[in-house]
């Protein structure tokens, strides 16, 4: 049902929205003009033929466009990683929270703003490339995230600087999230030769149903590194979506690692653009399900220029009747000579009746390249067993290492230690304290 | 100590042993030789419990217990260790989180408290210059990557900080260079005591020269067709295995 997202659009453009300036106020209108042709998907679109998001169509969740909700700093702590020298910016249930934010300082070139002061402060950023990178001709969710564009984070860093600390971006929505979509949208500009790593956690405090539409956009320059880590640990009855749209300059780099837990529905879309020469992407991904969660990834790489890599590595764990999907898509243009893919998904299923459906699509326009798809979907490995059991080590704790072990594998991958310790002892936890 | 009688097992549906009887002592050292595919691992997999191996008859005592009543983790427990022919690869566990996870459970197994985590760095310190591995090996994901040299001397240093009663050792000597030789040789020498034994099997007397067996029994086809002392091992190194096996026919 579109029908009161065009009702809410119409209260919100005279109201919450107004303040904005023209140009965002062209942008939306195009975007919910494109959002009512699209509709939201069905299974017969290809693109999320495994992933039904009718619980997300039926109930209607109206948007979030002023500020709600009571968070308290304790009760981001579980999901944060003791990172007083970062410098984070909390979002509550979609809106900017500035008490809850604050930390590290930053060098001078560096901005990590909300949007409403990145209106003022860097209009001329935000106008060059807001709704340039993530296009929503053909995505729904990314069209109605643009309708409603309010609220979010802005990060510049410029030209040579290398940020030493992570930035936090915080998105967290609690029980008066009910019912509700926070549509936060973030732009992330990265100079040339600059370098920065971005962690982007969607959490929830209790249990409520709402619907999380998230948008970041990036540009990563000449020779510039960004580190993206998104970790979802939505509340269990909650919807997800979050998409990341790349586009990286000649001789730029992105390491992408998408962690996803939480939420009754989730999709994360990770997509990247090698429009220069040279350099190259890594995305990496765990995803940890159980009970009736529905996790999905899609990521698409599209080698526009040649003699760039890609490296591609999502682990999965579903138990219970949790359904996984893996979708990714690599897309080598006819001048993408020389480019280097592989790509790889693997899956263990824990029970009977959890489930994945991997999909590896690779389009190959030129003849020069070396593109490489392995997806394994599969039990946990007999043989490793043994060796274990013949050591003395118990059989049910040699099934729990064995499944830690599987995850700490691509957790291996992230190079921030705040956050693969967390993960990984997050990830232990949860397979080693089952009862 | 360990008491093999007419034991037969098979594996997907192929008898492989035929008929084993064999019985080890504590403080001896048994060498078991033999052509390709004769059945050594196979007998080695059986006593470590390996679930593809089917027992199909015969029975096999160990201290006096049914060993074959036994999952493998409590055969470990008892004091049997296998050392594989062909170790296995745990990406995403680490040696040292791996053999200090086995160490606890066998501690626990004998009504022990976990040891201190500063003193098995101690032990671990003390068994990597036994077996003159570096300590970077114990970070690394349990043999992943590892050399085929680097996984047997692995297979020693586990050996090595289980202190097993009965040590089984599966061509631990296949692929390795003289002075890894000396090492493995060394670490086995080392556990060495009058309450243990060990089985060997090898292909190469040269192995023999360093962990020197009071008995050396020959498979093939699943039966033992010969056992002597140890100069039938060099008899075998000079004249292979068909004259035996001929006679074994006739
Ligand atoms: N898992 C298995 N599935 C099928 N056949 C097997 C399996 N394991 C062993 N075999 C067969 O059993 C026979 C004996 O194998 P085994 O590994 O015990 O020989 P071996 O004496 O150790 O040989 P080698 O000297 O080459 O190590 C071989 O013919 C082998 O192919
Ligand atoms: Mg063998």
């Amino acid at each position: 049902m579109i029908e009161p997202y065009l009702r809410s659009f119409e209260a919100f453009s005279a109201n919450g929205g107004a303040a904005a300036p023209a140009w965002t106020r062209s942008l939306r209108l195009a975007a919910i003009t494109r959002f009512e042709t699209l509709g939201f998907p069905t299974t017969h679109n290809e693109d999320w033929h495994f992933t039904s998001v009718a619980p997300i169509v039926e109930s209607t969740f109206s948007p979030l466009t002023h500020e709600s909700g009571s968070v308290t700093a304790a009760q981001l702590t579980p999901f944060a990683f003791a990172e007083a020298d970062w410098r984070t910016l909390v979002f509550v249930n979609g809106r900017y929270n500035a008490s809850l934010s604050g930390g590290g300082e930053l060098p001078d070139g560096v901005r990590v703003l909300p949007l409403a002061q990145a209106y003022d402060e860097l209009p001329i950023l935000l106008e060059a490339y807001m709704g340039k990178v993530a296009s929503f001709d053909a995505h729904t969710f990314t069209a109605l995230n643009t309708a409603f564009i309010n609220d979010g984070a802005v990060v510049h860093v410029q030209q040579d600087i290398e940020l030493a600390r992570p930035i936090h971006l915080f998105f967290v929505s609690d029980a008066a999230s009910a019912k509700r979509t926070a549509q936060p949208r973030n732009l992330i500009v990265i100079d040339r030769h600059a370098k920065a790593t971005i962690v982007e956690s969607y959490v929830g405090i209790g249990d409520s149903a709402y619907l999380t539409n998230a948008v970041t956009e990036a540009v990563v320059g000449e020779g510039a590194t960004l580190t993206h880590l998104k970790l979802q640990q939505e509340s269990a009855s909650a919807y997800h979506v979050g998409t990341l749209d790349v586009r990286q300059a000649r001789g730029s780099h992105l390491y992408s690692f998408s962690f996803a837990t939480g939420g009754a529905l989730s999709r994360t879309n990770i997509y990247t653009e090698l429009r220069g020469e040279g350099g190259g992407a890594t995305l990496n991904g765990l995803y940890l399900g159980n009970g009736a969660q529905l996790i999905d990834h899609q990521t698409r790489i599209e080698h526009v220029e040649p003699n760039c890599y890609s490296r591609e590595l999502y682990k999965g764990i579903l138990d219970g009747a949790a359904h996984g999907v893996f979708n990714g898509k690599v897309f080598v243009h006819p001048a993408a000579q020389k480019t280097d893919g592989k790509q790889t998904n693997n899956t263990l299923l824990l029970s009977e009746r959890a489930q994945i459906d991997t999909k590896p699509q690779l389009e190959i326009f030129a003849d020069d390249v070396k593109c490489t798809h392995g997806a394994t979907v599969g039990r946990l490995d007999e043989t490793a067993l043994f060796y274990m059991k013949s050591r003395g080590i118990n059989a049910r704790t040699a099934r729990e290492l064995l499944t830690y072990a599987f995850a700490a594998d691509v957790l291996e991958t992230i190079d921030l230690d705040e956050v693969r310790h967390g993960l990984e002892a997050a990830t232990l936890r949860r397979y080693t304290e089952r009862t | 100590m360990l008491e093999i009688r007419d034991l037969h097992a098979s594996v997907a549906g192929n008898e492989i042993l035929r008929g084993i009887t064999l019985s080890v002592d504590a403080g001896t050292v048994h060498a078991v030789m033999g052509p390709n595919g004769s059945g050594k691992s196979t007998l080695a997999q059986v006593l470590a419990g390996h679930p593809a191996y089917e027992v199909t008859g015969g029975t096999v005592m160990y201290n006096g217990e049914d060993l074959l009543a036994m999952a493998p983790e409590v055969r470990a427990q008892a004091g049997i260790f296998l050392a594989f022919q062909y170790p296995v690869e745990i990406p995403g566990v680490s040696n040292a989180y791996f053999l200090r996870a086995a160490y606890n459970e066998l501690r626990r197994a004998r009504g022990e408290e976990e040891i201190d985590p500063l003193r098995f760095a101690d032990l671990m310190d003390e068994k990597m210059k036994l077996v003159e591995m570096d300590n970077s090996m114990l970070t690394r994901s349990v043999n992943t990557g590892f050399s085929g040299g680097e996984k047997k001397r692995n297979e020693i240093l586990q050996m090595a900080v289980l202190e097993p009663k009965l040590a089984i050792l599966d061509e631990t000597d296949s692929g390795l260079d003289i002075d890894a030789l000396r090492i493995v040789a060394n670490g086995v020498n080392t556990l060495k005591k009058p309450a243990n034994a060990t089985i060997v099997v090898t292909h190469y007397q040269r192995l023999l020269n360093y962990i020197v067996p009071d008995f050396v029994h020959v498979l093939a086809g699943g039966r033992i067709v010969r056992s002597g002392g140890k100069d039938l091992a060099l008899e075998l190194e000079a004249r292979g295995y068909d004259w035996l096996l001929e006679e074994a026919v006739a």
